[in-house]
């Protein structure tokens, strides 16, 4: 059966570019960069060079790139690294929506004694700006606020905020890891103090993330040992996902074009035909400012987790908010923060799109998607019902 | 990903008896959107006395699907006594078993039959009555539905009961209470987790009662308050005096009267000191969020 993946926000499929441009740092040129000898020299060439195309993709300096494991390893080291350069500082500014590699540290936070703010959001998913503001003040060590949500694709006004932030002496950590290779980003002429990206979320591969640090800010390291990346990043390098991620950053900047063009209008063609074709649908998120390749829609009365099943027998990968694929008993955070009733709640299913998917990919989706929500309220003892 | 067998996904893709007898003579309905699960059961009784059909509607996971379509399945033909003897276990069997964190989709099937059971019998309404206390009031799960699911599965833990029949998988504010009930039936075989629960009964220095509130405010509070979108800061110590402040939904929430205060203070006492008593701050209150229900 040929596969559909519409779980780009999970992660994606690794470039065919990438790949080989991966492989001979197995077998072949698998010296250690920090060896004195030419042949781990020569891979210390090669690491440069991908920092160069990092930095060229975010627009930055490469000295602002430093390598780590994952995005949660960019995260727990902008927001630890940062608590620890400000020890006086005891308040940590962040939303109610982030990722769980943001949020389950703060929370962790909390109980370590720091005054822990969670911002709300609207029915749509948006922040209010002067409640950020209100909270700003000089015992503020680190805001962190998501670039653009995992879930609905909502985009948050990072450069206002990041100004708003650090216009006051506080740094600003945002965590980009949707956003980076859909939507451009030119951070040498931006406030972000610190952003960070994962590799298998631009078809590069996992096991490698970014951390940008803008020159001036004040960050500990989260892991001591070596002096690899200039003492900010201990741990010998992962060669080959380095190499692979500044592969995959020269082949988004290439294809950025594309992701707002033909995969927006793809996303929009599969969004559109799935509402007009299934009632008691809704769109989860704001319309208005959403990265390209992410649509979120919640139907009523049935329920996720029998939604993704029967997509799954049609090869047709998504993702769903609901609390049985949460791994707990409690429906998406992101969708409660905005307060979407349990009863959609439960049923949101996400599509998430990218380059390599295809007009037949979609149609044969929308094809398919009436008879699956049909089917699955036939057995809902909710449909026809009032409820609350 | 689940890993289902291939029972359950035949009668999640196929299932039976799908729909709603015309005027049945037993309705049994649990679960609610709110949930995440529900079951709506009817059956019709033949001149024997037997059960000659069933029909289920169902909205929920593949695991309460094929849960709801094999129990129609299981009580065809038989009489109501028997029928009652079903249990979840056989629902779960008969599926060649259910991850472990689904075991409450059989429940719920054998909680409607016995709803529908006693509809018939009752004549009365179709809701299933809450037998006994309710103990956990996120999932309205009571005293006996848990009770029942510990001896009949033979569970030992929070978590399974969590499994079984979602009771504790809210807020966990209950959870110290199912533990008990474990104990009680179990007695020996309740394999005691111990968390290092912190324990009150010696004189406490100032330092120590400080920690100590800091301590039972981060562990016994705040993930019940967390839950509901709510939470809590600790704002001052004077004497027996605790000063805190509600954030986030809880500022505002309908729930406000009985689990604020009350609960901190309660909570206080059984873990820190008799004397403590809670106040609210009041220079904090009006910093609430909207509630966002």
């Amino acid at each position: 059966m040929k596969i559909i993946y519409f779980d780009n926000n999970a992660t994606t499929r690794v470039a065919d570019e990438v790949f080989e441009a991966m492989q001979p740092y197995f077998c072949e040129l698998y010296g250690n960069p920090s060896s004195m000898h030419t042949f781990g020299g020569q891979v210390g060439i090669r690491i440069r060079e991908a920092r160069e195309r990092v930095a060229a993709l975010l627009g930055c300096h490469p000295s602002e790139v430093i390598f780590t494991s994952c995005g949660t390893e960019s995260d727990s080291t902008a927001i630890f690294g940062t608590l620890a350069a400000v020890p006086h500082r005891r308040k940590v500014i962040t939303t109610r929506v982030e990722h769980p590699a943001v949020l389950t540290v703060c929370r962790d936070l909390e109980n370590r004694g720091y005054q822990v703010i969670e911002l709300g959001v609207d029915k749509q998913g948006r922040l209010d700006l002067n409640e950020l503001e209100r909270h700003l003040d000089d015992d503020t060590a680190i805001v962190t606020i998501m670039s653009a949500n995992n879930e609905t694709g909502t985009i948050f006004p990072i450069e206002t905020i990041a100004r708003m932030v650090t216009d006051r002496g506080i740094t600003f950590h945002t965590d980009a890891v949707q956003v980076v290779g859909k939507i451009p980003l030119n951070l040498s002429d931006s406030c972000v103090s610190l952003l960070s990206l994962s590799g298998h979320k631009l078809h590069g591969p996992k096991g490698v993330g970014v951390l940008y640090v803008r020159k001036g800010t004040r960050i500990a390291p989260l892991l001591l040992g070596g002096h690899q990346e200039g003492g900010r990043r201990a741990g010998t390098e992962n060669v080959p996902g380095i190499i692979g991620l500044g592969k995959a950053c020269e082949l988004a900047a290439r294809y950025m074009e594309d992701e707002n063009t033909r995969v927006r209008a793809l996303r929009d063609k599969l969004e559109s035909a799935i509402l007009a074709s299934c009632p008691d649908s809704r769109i989860n998120g704001d319309p208005e400012n959403r990265l390209p390749n992410t649509t979120n829609i919640s139907f009523e009365y049935i329920e996720g987790e029998a939604i993704l099943l029967m997509l799954d027998r049609f090869g047709i990968c998504a993702s769903s908010g609901s609390a049985c694929t949460s791994g707990s008993l409690e429906p998406s955070h992101v969708l409660r923060a905005m307060g979407v009733p349990f009863t959609a709640a439960h049923g949101s299913i996400r599509f998430s799109l990218s380059r390599y998917n295809t007009e037949e990919e979609v149609d044969f989706t929308i094809d398919k998607m009436p008879q699956i929500i049909e089917r699955l309220r036939e057995l809902s003892p909710f449909v026809g019902q009032v409820t609350a | 990903m689940w890993e289902y067998t291939d029972k359950v996904r035949d009668h999640f893709f196929n299932p039976r008896n799908v729909g709603e007898i015309e005027n049945p003579d037993g309705v049994g309905e649990v679960g609610s959107l709110a949930c995440g699960d529900a079951l709506k059961l009817t059956f019709k009784l033949g001149k024997d006395g037997r059960i000659a059909d069933a029909k289920f509607k169902t909205f929920g996971c593949a695991s309460a699907i094929a849960s709801s379509s094999v129990l129609t399945e299981l009580i065809k033909g038989k009489t109501l006594d028997e029928a009652l003897n079903v249990t979840n276990k056989d629902i779960a069997d008969y599926l060649g078993g259910l991850p472990e964190q689904k075991m409450h989709c059989s429940v719920m099937g054998r909680e409607a039959l016995e709803a529908a059971i006693a509809n018939y019998r009752g004549g009365g309404t179709a809701k299933r009555q809450l037998e006994g206390h309710v103990v956990c009031t996120c999932f309205g799960v009571t005293d006996v539905e848990i009770e029942r699911v510990i001896r009949e599965n033979d569970l030992t833990t929070v978590e399974q009961v969590t499994n079984y029949c979602k009771a504790g998988g809210g807020c966990g504010g209950c959870r110290g209470e199912i533990e008990k009930i474990i104990e009680r039936i179990q007695g020996e075989k309740a394999k005691v987790p111990a968390p290092p629960v912190p324990r009150k009964g010696r004189k406490l220095t100032n330092i120590q009662k400080m920690q100590l509130i800091q301590q039972t405010i981060n562990e016994q509070i705040r993930p019940a308050l967390r839950a509901h979108g709510g939470n809590i800061e600790l704002i001052d110590i004077e004497g027996d005096k605790v000063t805190v402040a509600f954030r986030g939904m809880c500022a505002q929430c309908h729930l406000a009267e009985f689990t604020m205060k009350d609960v901190v203070e309660n909570k206080l006492r059984e873990f820190v000191s008799d004397d403590i008593y809670v106040e609210e701050d009041k220079d904090s209150v009006e910093e609430g969020h909207v509630h966002k229900g």
